[in-house]
């Protein structure tokens, strides 16, 4: 089965010929293993979207490799699909061809293509707007076609950089669900990245929280609110149970600590 | 006129915009709303009215400016018996095909110019200076020289609208490539696009908005020089049809040109608004 590992990546910004590099992640070491959903929690400028970046392959890392099924990452590619904050549809193609956009990049047929869109907009729930413009949608739905694409392509792994941080606070309780309900169906690897500590707690099987100047990896938590709400726990419950509500205190203390010491650096 | 609330007088365009709560359907405060069709219609019909009476009363002759019913009459004249060898139809049509013409040559060139100016540091090296060079210069400056290297011919008419539309068009489209989201160019590559399937399938439809707008100017543009060049050298076309009669002081046949040079433009103007409805439904939203 598939993994991704993150071998000792280390990030170097330039900032000019008489200025040191600005260190956005250090030495930065973690593997994702088959099915696993890792969420990475942080402030901001902690390094979580540069670490996206270079998992999606925009971005090369200073030192250090990323390697995905035993091949080291060199670019963008079909085997890890990026869900973005800013949904990025194409407004001129509908919502099916939208969803089958990258089947036919690959070359495939029209009908199987189709086949395969129809099948994740299912899933979405989304079938009765296939032919509707993407501008049509909601928010939440733009969003829902944005991961029916990223599906579409069968990709070893799923990148998701705050794909609900522009979502209503209902919507995004919904969209939280369905995404956990879709990743347990494809049984696919997610990395996920949020602000929400409660959004964090709730959807992943391992928490790495990041704190910046440098972007590093501080804490990593494994996690089983997710199986429980799988295993037919209303989520809610979930999010008002004692130790969820314990685990969030402690994660809001990591990340709050955080950001005292950096505002100190800058006194 | 005094503001009975504050007790001041009020400007003119405090008058303009002065505010009643809003209707249902209608936004409060938003600048200029509501339909204004009607209102042109009479403002369109007062001024021909005025035109009307002035020459029916014989204020002024009609040597300076024919009654409407002349004009008309013009028309229906120089549309049947012609002007200069040609009928009407063949002088708007000579006119009509050297724009479309030299329109059509700037889309086969400037499009693909400016697409490459816009992906591309060296080509944008390559064709910044001269199309900065030559772009504010008024077409007519640069006429003769057309005349010169390229006859009196058609040739030297539709380079000139050749030119006049080129520049807008390669910058239009150099400034649409950026139109293109980064996220939308991300997320193509990561679902496994090679550069060229992002060229053609994200920043080209995503330029076309600002293409189709480009174009629409460079028509106008197109349209403005092409009457020009037929004042200065040409034996045909609309233009040729306004300067000549002039010279005979047939100020009826000058003014039905003009009317006729402006229903054309409006035309092609409205063309260009269907099109884009057509073609880029998504322009502004999205």
């Amino acid at each position: 089965m598939g993994s991704l590992h993150v071998d000792h990546v280390t990030v170097e910004f330039p900032l000019g010929p008489n200025t040191p590099p600005v260190k956005a992640l250090a030495d930065v070491d973690f593997e994702i293993k088959a099915g696993e959903f890792v969420v990475a929690l942080g402030a901001s400028g902690c390094g979580k979207s540069t670490l996206l970046n270079l998992l999606a392959g925009f971005l090369s890392p200073s030192l250090g490799k990323i390697i995905l099924n035993g091949s080291t990452v060199e670019g963008p590619g079909a085997d890890r699909a990026v869900v973005f904050q800013k949904h990025a549809l194409l407004p001129w193609l509908n919502v099916i061809d939208n969803v089958a956009f990258g089947l036919k990049l690959k070359g495939t047929g029209k009908d199987e293509r189709y086949e395969i869109a129809r099948k994740h907009l299912r899933n979405l729930g989304l079938e009765a707007f296939e032919t509707h413009s993407v501008y049509q949608l909601s928010g939440g739905m733009q969003q829902r076609v944005g991961i029916a694409r990223a599906l579409a392509i069968d990709p070893e792994i799923l990148l998701m950089d705050e794909p609900l941080g522009a979502l209503d606070a209902l919507t995004r309780e919904k969209a939280q669900e369905l995404i956990i309900r879709i990743w347990k169906e494809t049984n696919k690897m997610v990395f996920f990245i949020t602000h929400s500590v409660e959004e964090a707690l709730f959807m992943g099987t391992r928490l790495i929280v990041m704190s910046p100047r440098p972007g590093r990896i501080t804490h990593t938590f494994d996690l089983n609110f997710s199986e429980r709400f799988l295993a037919g726990e209303d989520a809610r419950t979930v999010k008002a149970s004692p130790d969820f509500i314990k685990m969030r205190e402690k994660v809001l203390k990591i990340i709050f600590g955080d950001e005292e010491t950096g505002a100190s650096d800058h006194a | 006129m005094l503001n009975k609330k504050a007790g001041k007088p009020t400007s003119f365009f405090g008058s303009l915009l002065k505010i009643k709560p809003a209707k249902p359907g209608e936004v409060y405060g938003v600048p200029g709303q509501g339909d204004s069709i009607i209102i042109s219609v009479v403002s369109g019909s007062a001024i021909i009215g005025f035109w009307a009476l002035v020459t029916w009363a014989g204020w002024i002759k009609p040597l300076f400016l024919p009654s409407p019913l002349a004009i008309f009459n013009k028309f229906i004249q120089v549309a049947t018996e012609g002007f200069s060898n040609y009928t009407l139809f063949e002088h708007t049509w000579i006119s009509v095909l050297r724009v479309f013409g030299a329109l059509g040559l700037a889309c086969l060139t400037a499009i693909p110019v400016g697409l490459a100016m816009g992906m591309s540091r060296v080509m944008r090296g390559v064709f910044d200076p001269p199309i900065e060079f030559y772009r504010p210069v008024p077409p007519l400056a640069y006429l003769p020289l057309m005349i010169v290297w390229f006859g009196i011919g058609e040739l030297s008419k539709v380079l000139l609208i050749f030119l006049a539309i080129f520049a807008p068009v390669a910058i239009g489209t150099r400034s649409g490539v950026r139109s293109a989201a980064i996220e939308q160019v991300h997320a193509a590559y990561s679902l496994g696009a090679s550069p060229w399937q992002v060229l053609t399938q994200v920043i080209l439809p995503a330029a076309l908005p600002e293409i189709i707008t480009a174009t629409r100017i460079g028509m106008g543009v197109g349209w403005t020089t092409l009457v020009a060049a037929e004042m200065v050298a040409a034996t045909s076309g609309i233009g040729f049809m306004v300067l000549s009669a002039s010279q005979f002081l047939q100020t009826s046949t000058v003014i039905m040109g003009i009317f006729i040079i402006a229903a054309i433009a409006y035309a092609f103007d409205l063309l260009m608004r269907f099109l884009e409805r057509k073609l880029v439904p998504w322009k502004g939203r999205a």
